[in-house]
């Protein structure tokens, strides 16, 4: 593998790619990666959106993509990323295109769609071992429909359909474990609030052929209730508490790039966000805060100890 | 050109691979899988240039299909009855990109009940979603479609996909004899993809399928995708006629068999019109002045023609191998509002359905079909719809429904 471009955050790219008057939320922690991976991507890129709150990025006749965009629908984005990629491949080997005219393949999904509907088409193509980048901007819940639960939706969190006092009974799925079973080239977790361990992996996905996951916990403040200008923060804290570990799957082996010595306790995550709201009021779910706080220290323990 | 025996699906994958398809998604489903089974062969031991991938679904088959398409490579596919119908999202999703590309689809029933025997209510659900139909009946027919179908979908006043239909083991499994068309004259007739339209590159990026706010700018791309479609009937009788010249086959949109003098035509697609065809004779042999009409193209819908056609005809029965449940069969209704406040067309236009998950429609029925046509004409009474089926049928049902009751509660009641 070769060195790695970003050392300091100072070596990141500050083009801003990406244009800027998109009818995303304010604060919105999906938006925030896209202009992120954008910028270190750079515009030689073909996006295959699958539905979710970013189809709504370009609205006709209007786009802030400076590359190629198709939107499919939501259950088959990485078999359109299949199309595309085998079709420029083709043009290649056929002579019909220059090779200055290749683009990087890159499904943009949400968790709904990754984590769910979309699933056999991403098994289906990490299995043929489709060359592309799948970024998961995942804020744990349908989003884009007003945040109903999704497959991503964290235990005990209040979704628009899991209104009762102990919120969401499941537990979230991980998508970066079902990724990694079937052995893809590279996978990752990210956040929008550590620009530089975001702008490493997304670098090292770019460097290695196959599939490629780069997913990314999406702070939401319309669906998870702060004030838009906590984003990065509440991204932080994810962080800090241990809830979103940064992990990243190279070479056959699970690597955490960010192991935080002193985890704050995960309440100070959970009590920002009014989805988490009736853990602390009327009085305070002592078993489910316990709970959750047990899962998190287990996770980091294993891995402490391994 | 060399002429031999093919089944329908050995001469789709002819078909396919005298276009040049240089990519082909696939997923398995009968009775199709002979096509790409075919396909893949041919690539696998050189006889064909192209790229074979295996998707997870038909969902994701057709998703492939429209976005290589719309990069900018030739693209084939097939399936059939429920594979159609798990795309049928996709179906929409492609052809709204203007991503033109051939889909053979071989007729079969739809579940529940499943069955995997042939009738057309598949291929009727995909009738409004924008893709074109071409509906063949013979297997030389179906080799010359897939043909044509590329020249039709990628000319620049249409470009939209097309899909070939033919139907399930009466046409996929038949073998017949087949001139199969000299490959460079096939190749020079199709000539090469121009996806100018779309295209994915870095010097020339393009967004596809972009979100629209409101009802204005949707109803824009919704009305010239149809204006596109309306192009389409003129283009594949100009198109038709260009291929009629240089290798001899005639394919008018809409196939007149002895209706010249005819007081009375059956209506009818796919290979069963074979069968009526026959039954015209017969009927002809006893007497009857009657022929047959059936529309190769169903979308884009060629009503002039079979208007032309049946001016001044006194009764036609349209023959509908599918089932609008609640509402009757969908080429009646099509033809009737076809025909619909001209004074010049028949009085009587009746509606028979069969043929239904392979049932046979026998010689005798066609004579039924006509003696009933022939009453309604006399009396000026259209006759309600009428479901081929016959009472023995049923009594044979009964009879299973009861052995399968004595055996499953040992006669216990």
């Amino acid at each position: 593998m070769s060195e790695q471009r970003f050392k300091r955050l100072k070596d990141i790219p500050s083009t801003h790619l990406f244009g800027s008057g998109t009818p995303a939320c304010a604060g919105c922690g999906g938006l925030e990666v896209i202009h992120q991976l954008y910028d270190i991507l750079g515009e030689k890129t073909v996006f295959i959106n699958a539905a979710g709150c970013m189809t709504l990025l370009a609205i006709y006749p209007f786009t802030p993509f400076r590359g190629s965009w198709l939107y499919t629908a939501m259950a088959s984005a990485p078999a359109g990323a299949q199309g595309v990629r085998d079709a420029l491949d083709i043009l290649l080997e056929q002579g019909r295109m220059e090779k200055s005219d290749d683009l990087t393949t890159v499904v943009l999904t949400g968790d709904g769609s990754a984590y769910g509907m979309g699933l056999s088409a991403t098994s289906g193509a990490i299995e043929r071992g489709l060359d592309f980048i799948y970024l998961c901007y995942d804020n744990e819940g349908y989003g884009n429909t007003g945040q109903q639960y999704s497959e991503a939706t964290p235990h005990g969190a209040r979704t628009s359909t899991s209104t009762g006092p102990r919120g969401y009974p499941g537990y979230k799925k991980s998508i970066f474990d079902i990724w990694i079973a079937g052995r893809p080239a590279y996978a990752a977790t990210v956040i929008g609030a550590e620009p530089l361990d975001l702008a490493r992996k997304v670098e090292r996905a770019t460097q290695l052929k196959g599939p490629k996951l780069i997913t990314a916990l999406s702070p939401c403040p319309t669906g998870w209730g702060f004030d838009p200008q906590e984003s990065v923060e509440i991204g932080e804290l994810a962080v800090k508490t241990g809830i979103w570990p940064l992990k990243e799957y190279v070479d056959g082996k699970v690597v955490h790039t960010k192991v935080v010595r002193k985890r704050l306790p995960v309440e100070a995550y959970l009590e920002r966000q009014t989805r988490f709201a009736h853990l602390f009021r009327p009085s305070r779910n002592e078993k489910l805060l316990a709970e959750i706080q047990q899962r998190i220290d287990s996770y980091w323990k294993q891995i402490e100890t391994s | 050109m060399k002429r031999t025996l093919l089944t329908g699906n050995g001469a789709a994958a002819w078909g396919a691979r005298l276009a040049r398809a240089a990519y082909i998604p696939a997923f398995p489903i009968t009775p199709q899988t002979e096509i790409i089974e075919t396909l893949s062969d041919w690539i696998d031991h050189g006889a064909m240039p192209g790229r074979l991938v295996t998707l997870d679904s038909e969902h994701s088959m057709i998703t492939a299909a429209g976005a290589a398409a719309a990069t900018g490579v030739r693209v084939f596919s097939a399936t059939s009855s429920q594979g159609l119908l798990y795309g049928m999202e996709m179906l929409y999703t492609v052809a709204g990109w203007r991503a033109p590309f051939v889909l053979v689809n071989v007729s079969r029933g739809l579940a529940a009940p499943i069955t995997l025997e042939p009738d057309h209510n598949d291929i009727m659900a995909a009738r409004d979603c924008g893709f074109l139909q071409i509906h063949c009946a013979t297997c030389q027919e179906v080799l010359d479609a897939v043909l044509i179908a590329y020249r039709l979908g990628e000319s620049s006043q249409v470009r939209l996909p097309v899909i070939v239909n033919l139907d399930g083991f009466y046409l996929s499994f038949t073998r017949e004899p087949v001139e199969i068309p000299d490959p460079d004259a096939a190749a020079a007739f199709v000539g090469d993809y121009d996806a100018e339209n779309v295209r994915f590159r870095a010097s020339a990026p393009t967004s596809q399928a972009m979100a629209v706010l409101g009802g204005s700018p949707y109803s824009y791309f919704r009305y010239e995708t149809h204006l596109a479609a309306m192009q389409a009937v003129q283009g594949f009788e100009e198109i038709a006629a260009e291929f009629n010249t240089l290798f001899g086959r005639d394919y008018p949109a809409v196939e007149a068999y002895r209706t010249e003098d005819a007081d009375m035509a059956f209506v009818m697609i796919g290979c069963f019109a074979t069968k009526a065809k026959a039954a015209v004779d017969r009927l002809r042999e006893a007497g009857w002045k009657i022929g047959l009409l059936r529309p190769r193209l169903l979308r884009p819908y060629p009503a002039e023609a079979i208007r032309s056609l049946l001016r001044g005809k006194q009764g036609v029965a349209v023959i509908d191998q599918n089932i609008s449940m609640g509402s009757g069969g969908v080429l009646y209704s099509e033809l009737t509002s076809a025909l619909y406040g001209r004074p010049d067309m028949p009085p009587v236009v009746a509606s028979f359905i069969g043929g239904l998950g392979g049932r046979d429609i026998s010689s005798e029925e066609f004579f039924e079909i006509a003696t009933i046509l022939k009453s309604a004409v006399d009396s000026g009474v259209t006759p309600p719809p009428r479901l081929l089926y016959s009472e023995d049928e049923l009594k044979q049902i009964e009879k299973l429904q009861t052995i399968a009751h004595v055996e499953r509660t040992g006669g216990n009641h």
